[in-house]
């Protein structure tokens, strides 16, 4: 989720302590041993870090490592590895990414043997492969599972009876696993207190998110985005560290915005913004820095983006909640963007084109991820149906280095800012919009 | 005179090859108030609908025959093939007979669909069905009772009646008869293979996804007589088990040439709703609870179940093997189909562990060419024979 690569440009002091934040988890990953410390194992879509926090656990994410591992280049041997062991072409590329690495030794992003988890914490929301790869992994190291299935929301809302299942199972399930596992008794005090501060840090967030709705824009929604989500997302929700990551990221942007400035990319600050795009789907890790400047090459600006969503839609108002504990940690893993159905994940696009006055929307599709891709293709016909902005189409993979062709997306690039730019002489965009 | 398996399977091959689901169409005529529901692979409670007076309609894309054309403006290349089949059956007005549509909670594609077809489709109901993946009474039981109760006020509303306790019963009654009729022809193939091709029982299954359930039984019932009956030359075929087939289905020609190639199909995943419940459900008390309970502590395990004890994860491949005596296990996958994919070297693990050989081929539901897999199965055939006659 972090640009450790681009931090090294760009070191405004959140991106200095946010640095130290990841070192600081990996370190105490590597050492949990030595230090007794239990490990549990667990995904960034409906995370539940403030609880894990309760048991004095320590929180490591596959997907987290895989991207860190794409950012480094590493993955594209790991994919091999995984498929030369009989794991399919065709499945998601973080799930080879992660099984490469452990077939190969265990090493972490950062050069360390990473722990084996105690505890194989699966809070699968918007994701099936989610489930399957704890299955692999639980195949593997034999250890603990406690399972957390999150409904869908089928109908575009959250129902109560939704919330009484999580909760029911955070009651019955998770939480004396997690007493078990470490030893700790569960104290609901403490983790209202987590929660508190996860709110806290998320006022914060959203506030940076929204800055976006400003010409020029002070923000990149999308490649700052992921710098910007990673302690809300990960092993850090509801820490002090996160809570004055956010405050000091806040600062940042608040005087950028002040200075009129645009977004800071990895050659130094943005010149001028061109374009406002809206984008669906995750980046690619692999090439993240020629994919970014294809972007600020041609001034091009995200000011939202839907993959910033993956683990929480905070900027809809939901704000995790201390006076109603587990409902609120069974809220936030009901509402992350992919368990949205694909109605309400339209209507919000929508939104974004509409509040942060966007010039088209740009879909990212991921060949490893279905739940992101499947019916993309109508999302972006009724994105331009509905705004009559126009949008364009790119494919690539998050991993997967063979799925990366920049010679490909670089013209298909210029040709969507040609077209925006046409539309625009053309008088502007002639909304048809839908009644 | 009783009836030929050859003339039972001609009917069932006309309702396979019928993309226009006339003998829905017309189910749905002959009676005012009557309502079809479809529903995608692999499970939806059909007891609910049958008590709601409806056809349950199982979608199963569009096979060999269909020509996508629209459907494919719908999907990148890399995902399977039957959303973007059944998309060409929706906007080809093939289903605009259908009342309803139900979503199962197989993958994120078919979830996916679900809300595709809401803004596609915006007259007919759609639901996503979601099953608990925990499997306490207290805790998934509950959720699932509370999804039961929602899908059967949405079928009461299509419907104009209301689902009766007594209603749902008698459709339990029906579908019990039903799901031990197919359990013995699956038993009767396992026994005695070469009376019961699997093409035909492939065909047979898949006029239950079709026929009023009453109707199939009495067809099932009638195939067991007429196969029986007749006798069919016997071939020295190895007995496999076909896996990962559970929703977007292989070509028939594929099955014809896995058998053709020198195996016996001696059980498979197709269509698993036909045989998702392994016993009877209960007829006694809360019907609704009932069909929750069977469905936590009484159904086939498949990829998208959730196994919470990994000393059982893949046994129930194991099980398959032993109780229909086969002698090794073909996984059969759909291209780009996560949950059979990812599922499969957890099984491949299992059956390894239990010196079950195994081979493994994707394929689409339209593939044509049916050479490699007759030549890969008939290799596999050959070196089972190879290894229990050493
Ligand atoms: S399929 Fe998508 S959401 Fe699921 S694990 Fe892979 S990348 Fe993540
Ligand atoms: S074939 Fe597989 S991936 Fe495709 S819809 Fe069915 S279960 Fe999902």
């Amino acid at each position: 989720m972090t640009v450790t690569q681009a931090a090294e440009v760009v070191k405004d002091s959140s991106m200095l302590k946010q640095k130290e934040m990841i070192s600081g988890n990996y370190r105490k990953l590597e050492t949990a041993a030595a230090d007794g410390r239990k490990v549990a194992a667990t995904f960034v879509p409906g995370n539940l870090n403030e609880l894990i926090m309760c048991f004095d656990m320590l929180n490591n994410l596959p997907e987290i490592n895989a991207i860190q591992n794409g950012l480094r280049k590493k993955t594209g041997g790991y994919i091999m590895e995984a498929e030369k062991r009989g794991h399919s072409e065709d499945v998601c590329t973080y799930v080879k990414a992660d099984l490469g690495m452990i077939a190969k030794g265990n090493i972490g992003p950062d050069g360390q043997k990473l722990p084996n988890p105690d505890l194989l914490l699966l809070s699968y929301t918007g994701c099936f492969t989610f489930m399957k790869w704890f299955e692999l992994l639980r195949d593997h190291y034999r250890c603990e599972t406690a399972m957390l299935h999150v409904p869908y929301q089928g109908d575009g809302k959250i129902s109560a009876n939704m919330i009484a299942y999580v909760v029911r199972q955070l009651k019955e399930e998770v939480i004396p696993k997690l007493e078990r596992i470490s030893g700790v008794k569960f104290d609901i005090d403490r983790l209202r207190e987590n929660l508190a501060r996860s709110a806290r840090a998320e006022e914060d967030f959203v506030w940076v998110l929204e800055s976006a709705k400003k010409k020029p824009s002070p923000i990149d929604a999308y490649f700052g985005g992921v710098y910007y989500i990673g302690p809300i997302f990960t092993a850090f929700r509801g820490t002090e560290d996160a809570t004055e990551y956010y405050r000091l990221l806040r600062a940042e942007i608040a005087e950028r915005m002040e200075r009129g400035q645009g977004p800071v990319t990895p050659t130094g600050d943005m010149p001028s913004e061109r374009y406002r795009l809206v984008v669906e789907g995750p980046p690619n890790w692999t090439s993240f820095r020629d994919f970014w400047k294809m972007f600020y090459e041609e001034g091009a600006v995200v000011v939202a983006s839907t993959y910033t969503k993956v683990g929480g839609l905070y900027d809809q108002g939901f704000r995790h909640d201390p006076a109603k504990p587990l409902e609120s940690l069974a809220e936030y893993c009901l509402g992350c963007y992919t368990n949205r159905n694909l109605p309400s994940r339209i209507d919000l696009i929508e939104k974004y084109m509409e509040d942060y006055q966007a010039d088209g929307i740009l879909i990212n599709s991921i060949k490893s991820c279905n739940s992101f891709s499947a019916g993309q293709l109508l999302v972006l016909r009724e994105i331009e149906r509905r705004t009559g902005k126009p949008g364009a189409f790119i494919e690539s993979d998050l991993v997967d280095p063979r799925y990366f062709s920049p010679a490909n997306i670089k013209n298909r690039l210029e040709s969507y800012f040609q077209m925006v730019d046409q539309r625009r002489a053309g008088g502007g965009s002639a909304p048809a919009r839908a009644a | 005179m009783n009836t030929s398996t050859a003339e039972i399977i001609a009917r069932c091959q006309a309702l396979f090859d019928d993309l226009n689901f006339s003998y829905a169409r017309e189910w749905k005529a002959a009676v005012p108030g009557r309502i079809v529901v479809g529903f995608m692979p692999f499970y939806v409670p059909r007891e609910l609908i049958h008590a709601a007076g409806g056809l349950p309609l199982g979608v199963l894309g569009g096979g060999e025959q269909l020509e996508v054309i629209q459907g494919d403006a719908y999907y990148q290349s890399y995902i399977c093939r039957i959303p973007r089949s059944t998309i060409e059956l929706g906007v080809t007005n093939r289903l605009d007979f259908v009342d309803a549509m139900l979503f199962p909670s197989i993958c994120d594609v078919i979830r996916n669909l679900s809300g595709m077809w809401k803004i596609m489709f915006p007259k007919v109901r759609s639901r996503y069905f979601d099953v608990p993946q925990n499997y306490r009474d207290d805790v998934g039981g509950a959720f699932y009772i509370s999804e039961l109760t929602e899908l059967r006020e949405m079928l009461a509303e299509a419907s104009g009646r209301a689902v009766t306790d007594a209603a749902i019963r008698a459709s339990i009654g029906l579908y019990n008869e039903n799901r031990a009729l197919v359990r013995e022809v699956y038993a009767f193939r396992a026994r005695q293979p070469w009376k019961a091709p699997s093409a035909e029982v492939y065909l047979l299954m898949r006029a239950g996804m079709i026929l009023a359930v009453e109707e199939h039984s009495r067809m099932l019932r009638e195939y067991l007589a007429a196969a029986a009956a007749e006798e069919r030359p016997r071939r020295d075929n190895s007995r496999v088990v076909v896996t990962g087939a559970f929703c977007e289905q292989p070509p028939l020609n594929l099955i014809k040439s896995i058998e053709l190639s020198g195996c016996y199909i001696v059980d498979d995943d197709f269509m698993l709703v036909n045989r998702w419940e392994q016993s009877d459900v209960s007829q006694e008390g809360d019907p609704v609870a009932n069909l929750a309970a069977a469905y936590l502590h009484n159904s086939a395990n498949t990829s998208a179940k959730y196994e919470p004890d990994v000393e059982q994860k893949g046994l129930y491949l194991v099980d398959a093997v032993k109780r229909s005596r086969a002698e090794g296990v073909i996984f059969a996958s759909p291209s780009f189909c996560d949950p059979a994919l990812l599922e499969r070297p957890m099984l491949q693990r299992v059956l390894a562990a239990h010196d079950i050989p195994f081979i493994a081929f994707k394929y689409a539901e339209n593939s044509g060419q049916m050479q490699p897999i007759r030549e890969q199965a008939g290799t596999f055939a050959d070196s089972i024979k190879l290894w229990s006659n050493p």
